[in-house]
């Protein structure tokens, strides 16, 4: 059934093998990174032109004010549930699966969190008065109106990015340390002032041990509350599509959904390049394959939901809401979402597809692309046909906002690349958590 | 009278537990004990008679403060200017739970992330003289303090117990 041919690595071995990891860069990687960059550099024009032009440049009119900006925000914020829900809520599951995949999925999240944080930024045009969002004591008294859904954003998100980076860096403090004491010299110093001192002692392992199963149970609410808040901005509006209490569960499940597929995306290659089979074996994309199915199945009953709702409710504008989605301008959109989220799942009921990498790897980008659609039909073609012909409207994508929204891919991934290369992308200390402890009287 | 320090370097959990025990029942309390991974064994042997980690009550005061923050911060903002929007109650305390949980995770969290740095004695950049290299890849360490006379008795207690290496 498994295929754990594959020697038990030692101790030693995990150490030996994830700091094998932060060696020298090959071609390839620079090819990558090269690539990424570029694609991130046309990106970041793009994003300097609409400063410049104004939002006009971005093909924002009414009613498209949100467009793509949002999409993907809301895209962006989906993909990194899935880290969390590894490293937070499996840990308290006690799922040993996750370990060796933990990191890499909490890095994720952290640089989805950061990608996603960008596109308010940049949708609100002047991003220098970002700070406005923020309760902070002023001249005239003015503060936010915490009654506003999108204020509910600033304080979800906000917590959530620090959240996400605490636990991720409280994690790699041991591992820090063990890297610190494998390298010499200026590599030395630096992962000795981040590993902050860590000697792994009885005392320093017991508060780190109840201080990071406390922090796993604060972050599994924290995970679920965001992706609710975030369907609020929607679901607290009036609109046909969006006015609905199924929102909240509806984007939590979709988020997890997406972003397992982006693990996957993330993790074959890396496992590839960095020769790490041993550790992340078949098993591990079988049950990831499996979670993903999981949340594409419970997804598709929410999308039965809201038709169905929609259908039931017998409201006029609710049906011609979701007549005009499926029918019209954006009909390629909304059957490509469901083609790509219900449908091209259902291959991995299949064992060997589940293992096979390159069939899960096609699904994952499906999926990908299916949620990032999926946000663009509740969003663009939400917005396009409400209760008034005369606020109808049809949202064309300029270069600009198309570059900046591609940009934002290159972003993330070279922040992961650059990850990859400097922290161990594999958790050194829970993957030796799980192998057989030392013993000298083999009693087990 | 300067106490001594003795160092036994461990290669197999079992030997470590042993240890563990035995130095405990010749009446030596004072030692640390270093591990490159958590092991329950090991924990479960230290763990006898000490009190639960005092993290939780970091986590807890962090938690309620947030909460408090949270609504102390919504409700003295919304009276400061009352201006009615949607037609809502100025405090209008559904919207402000929200705040409040999301503060309330906020200042667990981070408190709980103080706790691992002041209960740990975190950052801390000088080595300690008893550590090795060898403990964050797959050796256990026992540092045991005591007094200079007795550092035979430690030395032999270590040994018996399958220590790797012994040194002061």
């Amino acid at each position: 059934m498994s295929q754990e041919a594959v020697r038990q690595p030692t101790y030693a071995d995990v150490n030996r093998d994830v700091i094998r990891t932060l060696g020298a860069p090959s071609p390839t990687y620079f090819a990558w990174m090269s690539i990424v960059g570029l694609i991130l550099t046309a990106g970041i024009l793009a994003w300097t032109w609409q400063i410049y032009i104004g939002m006009g440049a971005a093909g924002k009119r009414t009613p498209q004010n949100w467009a793509m900006y949002i999409t993907s925000f809301v895209f962006w914020i989906g993909i990194g549930h899935a880290g969390t829900l590894i490293s937070a809520i499996l840990y308290l599951f006690r799922a040993r699966w996750r370990t060796s995949i933990y990191r890499g999925a909490e890095a994720m999240t952290v640089f989805a969190v950061m990608t996603a944080g960008l596109f308010p930024l940049i949708h609100a045009g002047r991003m220098w008065f970002a700070y406005w969002l923020l309760p902070y004591p002023n001249q005239r008294y003015l503060w936010p109106n915490f009654r506003s859904p999108l204020v509910w954003d600033v304080f979800a998100i906000s917590t959530y990015l620090t959240i996400s980076v605490v636990f991720f860096s409280v994690g790699l403090l041991p591992d820090l340390a063990a890297i610190r004491d494998a390298s010499t010299g200026w590599k030395r110093k630096i992962y000795g002032v981040l590993a902050l001192g860590w000697e792994g002692t009885d005392r320093q392992w017991r508060h780190y041990r109840r201080a990071y199963g406390l922090l796993a149970a604060l972050a599994t609410p924290l995970v679920l509350s965001v992706h609710s808040v975030v369907s609020w901005d929607f679901a607290m509006a009036l609109v046909p599509g969006w006015h609905s209490t199924l929102f909240a569960p509806f984007f939590v499940d979709g988020g997890i959904f997406s972003g397992f597929a982006m693990v996957l995306v993330l993790i074959i290659p890396m496992r590839r390049l960095f020769n790490l089979y041993p550790y992340i074996t078949d098993r591990h994309l079988d049950a990831m394959a499996k979670l993903t199915l999981l949340t594409s199945l419970i997804l598709t009953y929410f999308y039965a939901c809201e038709a169905f709702t929609a259908w039931y409710s017998g409201d006029h504008f609710e049906r011609a809401s979701l007549f005009w989605k499926a029918t019209k301008n954006y009909a390629w959109a909304f059957w490509l979402q469901y083609f790509c989220n219900s449908l091209a799942p259902l291959v991995l009921f299949s064992r060997r597809a589940r293992t096979h990498t390159p069939t899960l790897y096609v699904v994952s980008i499906l999926v990908l692309i299916g949620m990032w659609f999926e946000r663009f039909n509740i969003i663009v073609a939400g917005l396009g046909h409400d209760f008034y012909p005369y606020t109808w409207g049809i949202y064309y994508p300029t270069v600009t906002d198309t570059l900046i929204v591609i940009g934002s891919f290159a972003w993330f991934f070279i922040l992961f690349l650059g990850f990859i290369k400097v922290m161990p992308s594999v958790s050194i200390v829970e993957v030796k958590e799980t192998l057989p402890h030392p013993m000298k009287e083999t009693h087990h | 009278m300067a106490g001594a320090c003795v160092l036994g370097i461990f290669a197999h959990v079992d030997s470590t537990v042993r240890a563990i025990r035995d130095l405990r029942v010749r009446g030596f309390t004072d030692f640390s004990v270093y591990l490159p991974v958590p092991v329950e064994e090991i924990e479960a042997a230290l763990e006898e008679g000490r009190p639960v980690s005092p993290v939780r009550l970091f986590t807890l005061i962090g938690g309620l403060t947030g909460t408090v923050t949270g609504f102390a911060l919504t409700i003295w903002t919304s009276l400061k200017w009352g201006l009615v929007t949607g037609g809502k109650p100025i405090v209008s305390i559904p919207p402000f739970v929200i705040i409040a949980f999301e503060m309330t995770i906020l200042l667990g969290g981070l408190s709980s992330l103080l706790a691992i740095l002041v209960l740990g004695k975190l950052p801390s950049f000088r080595r300690s003289p008893t550590y090795d290299p060898r403990f964050t890849v797959d050796r256990f360490g026992i540092a045991v303090t005591c007094p200079s006379d007795r550092v035979d008795a430690v030395r032999t207690c270590l040994q018996h117990a399958g220590a790797e290496e012994v040194r002061r």
